[in-house]
């Protein structure tokens, strides 16, 4: 529209003026779309129950117990000392994911705490049942797709490419874990 | 403009070969012409328009927290305001939206009916948008009942028992209007899904009420048509400019209430979870439909009330040709004029008597504004067409003064 005859100082001002709003419009956009995404995050009621405490006294040695934690099942396996033995003595060049038994029980040796989802798609594996299958390294198996898993959670047979992982977790007691926190 | 006669080339003009949008948008949003002499009236329809996304929009993600049980409805609105992220700020702005929704299609409505803009040829761009507005209080009236507060409950109470009235079905048009024998959970839920549904309808008809809007474009403040292209300007960037400022000043209204005064509108009551046991000692609709409330506690029968009540929305449809005179605006009708505004006044008594204990004086002034409102339809405006001497007419849009100085002299 502007011709070159129209001075200098007007056509500085037009486009002062649409760059100006056009900034401001952004701007305002901007904050009033982040509210609408914020509001499909995690709501407080939600996020209140990101923590359970679990009382795992029952649990007598070589048992396992599943919990829901976050809308996931965990396991709680309370070892014994030949499956702790067999998840030590493990040569780690073997391993898929390798890491030490001692960094995945960091509380005590007999308490294994892992999130029961299979890392390749999502299913929980079997094992928690003496008359489930465990694999033939003694820990899980999963029925999708025939992962197989140690005594400690670690992968030993893929396709799954990771460990189970192990949740944040705090024994709060000798018997009762928080999961969910460190604290 | 000649410019853009010539057509567009690289993706935009293989596009259009194919699919001719932006030609379309350019046509009808960019140099569209619009008569050059609106005023600030004609801001509402892009407003409501506005109003309509941001409450489709809001509405979306309400509808991803709420759960409509008549068990979990209610807990489900405070889990909004209170555990969701800024549950509350979108709660708020849709609440408050509904308001505001009807206040602008209020003065969107008086605006037409001022500068006749629903005359030849705009008769059917004003059904339309009639059936627009009767959409939008069964869109309005729906969602109230959502939160299932006390009024929620009551008001969809009494509003199903509205269809009691019709003769020999009447009973079981309740019943099924209700999937029960009370307002209960069949209702919240098939509330819930008509509401979701009805404002993509209401989207549906506005396309149609542009459609026939650009067949002649807007009516204008002298209610003369354009006739030359002195007469009008692009839309863009004079009334895209002009409609973003009231947008501005829009946003600053709504904006108060929700984050000052988010419940100015609301009814304490509604925050008393629904109780089929107890009836709210004073139980009053959302403030938009005071009017036609009044008119139904006017008369002191059942069926001739709620007759006259939905008498009094669908006499809209007829307007168009109830009115008889060939002038548009009020400008140039010495009596319409005033007439039109004792219907404004008439209106807001009904609305202020419909919110009163129906007793004493609100129910005579409620009785009066009714008959006033009628009489306005039925005898003013068919009578004044034939009675009243309009003022000389402008030459057209762009010769105004011209003429009314040869008038005057």
């Amino acid at each position: 529209m502007t011709t070159k005859s129209n001075s200098q100082s007007g056509a500085s001002r037009r486009d002062f003026l649409v760059l100006t709003t056009t900034a401001l419009g952004a701007v305002g956009t901007a904050s009033l779309i982040y509210p609408f995404i914020s509001s499909m995050n995690p709501s407080a009621d939600v996020l209140a129950m990101a923590t359970v405490d679990i009382d795992v006294s029952p649990v007598a040695v070589g048992q396992a117990i599943t919990v829901m934690w976050r809308g996931k099942p965990v396991f709680i396996r309370h070892r014994t000392e030949a499956e702790i033995k067999e998840a030590r003595d493990v040569n780690m060049s073997t391993l898929i994911d390798p890491q030490a038994d001692a960094e995945r029980t960091t509380y005590k040796p007999e308490w294994l705490i892992v999130v029961g989802i299979c890392t390749h798609l999502g299913c929980v594996p079997l094992g928690q049942k003496p008359s489930d299958p465990h694999g033939q390294y003694g820990g899980w198996f999963c029925p999708c797709h025939g992962s197989q898993y140690d005594t400690s959670g670690r992968v030993r047979v893929g396709p799954a490419p990771t460990n189970l992982e192990v949740p944040v977790y705090k024994f709060l007691t000798d018997t009762t874990v928080r999961i969910g926190s460190e604290i | 403009m000649t410019q853009n006669e010539k057509k567009p080339s690289g993706v935009i003009g293989w596009i259009d070969e194919r699919l001719p949008i932006f030609w379309f948008l350019n046509k009808e949003l960019l140099e569209y012409p619009t008569p050059k002499n609106l005023n600030y009236m004609w801001n509402f329809g892009s407003l409501a328009g506005i109003t309509l996304v941001v409450m489709i929009a809001t509405g979306i993600f309400l509808a991803m927290h709420y759960t409509p049980h008549v068990d979990y409805a209610f807990n489900s609105v405070e889990h909004i305001m209170r555990d969701v992220n800024y549950g509350w700020l979108i709660r708020y702005i849709h609440m408050n939206g509904a308001s505001i929704f009807f206040i602008i299609v209020y003065i969107h409505m008086f605006r037409g009916m001022y500068y006749g803009s629903y005359k030849r040829p705009r008769e059917l761009l004003w059904i339309l948008g009639v059936i627009i507005f009767l959409i939008m209080m069964a869109t309005g009236f729906m969602g109230y009942v959502l939160p299932w507060g006390q009024m929620s409950f009551w008001g969809a109470t009494v509003i199903t028992n509205l269809f009691s009235v019709i003769p020999f079905f009447g009973e079981s048009i309740v019943q099924w209007l209700w999937g029960g024998f009370s307002v209960d959970n069949p209702t919240l839920n098939r509330f819930f899904a008509l509401h979701y549904l009805l404002p993509f309808v209401i989207i549906g008809v506005v396309c149609l009420h542009l459609v026939a809007l650009h067949m002649f474009g807007s009516n204008n403040p002298l209610g003369v048509e354009k006739k030359k292209k002195e007469d009008t300007l692009p839309f863009h960037p004079y009334y895209t400019a002009k409609d973003l400022f009231g947008l501005g000043v829009l946003v600053t209204i709504w904006g108060f209430f929700v984050f000052f005064s988010p419940n100015f509108f609301g009814e304490p009551d509604n925050y008393i979870p629904a109780d089929p046991l107890v009836t709210p000692q004073h139980i009053v609709p959302e403030w938009y439909y005071l009017p036609f409330y009044a008119i139904l506690k006017s008369v002191p029968n059942k069926a001739m009330g709620v007759a006259l009540m939905f008498s009094s929305i669908f006499i809209l449809f007829v307007l168009p040709w109830l009115d008889t005179s060939p002038v548009k605006s009020a400008r140039f009708r010495p009596l319409y004029k005033y007439f039109f505004w004792v219907f404004v006044i008439a209106c807001f008594a009904l609305g202020w008597s419909g919110g009163q204990p129906p007793e004493g004086l609100p129910v005579w002034i409620g009785r009066l504004s009714t008959t006033y409102y009628f009489a306005f339809f039925l005898v003013v405006l068919p009578l004044l067409g034939r009675y009243e001497r309009p003022l000389p007419l402008p030459e057209s849009i762009s010769h105004p003064n011209l003429q009314r100085r040869k008038a005057d002299g």
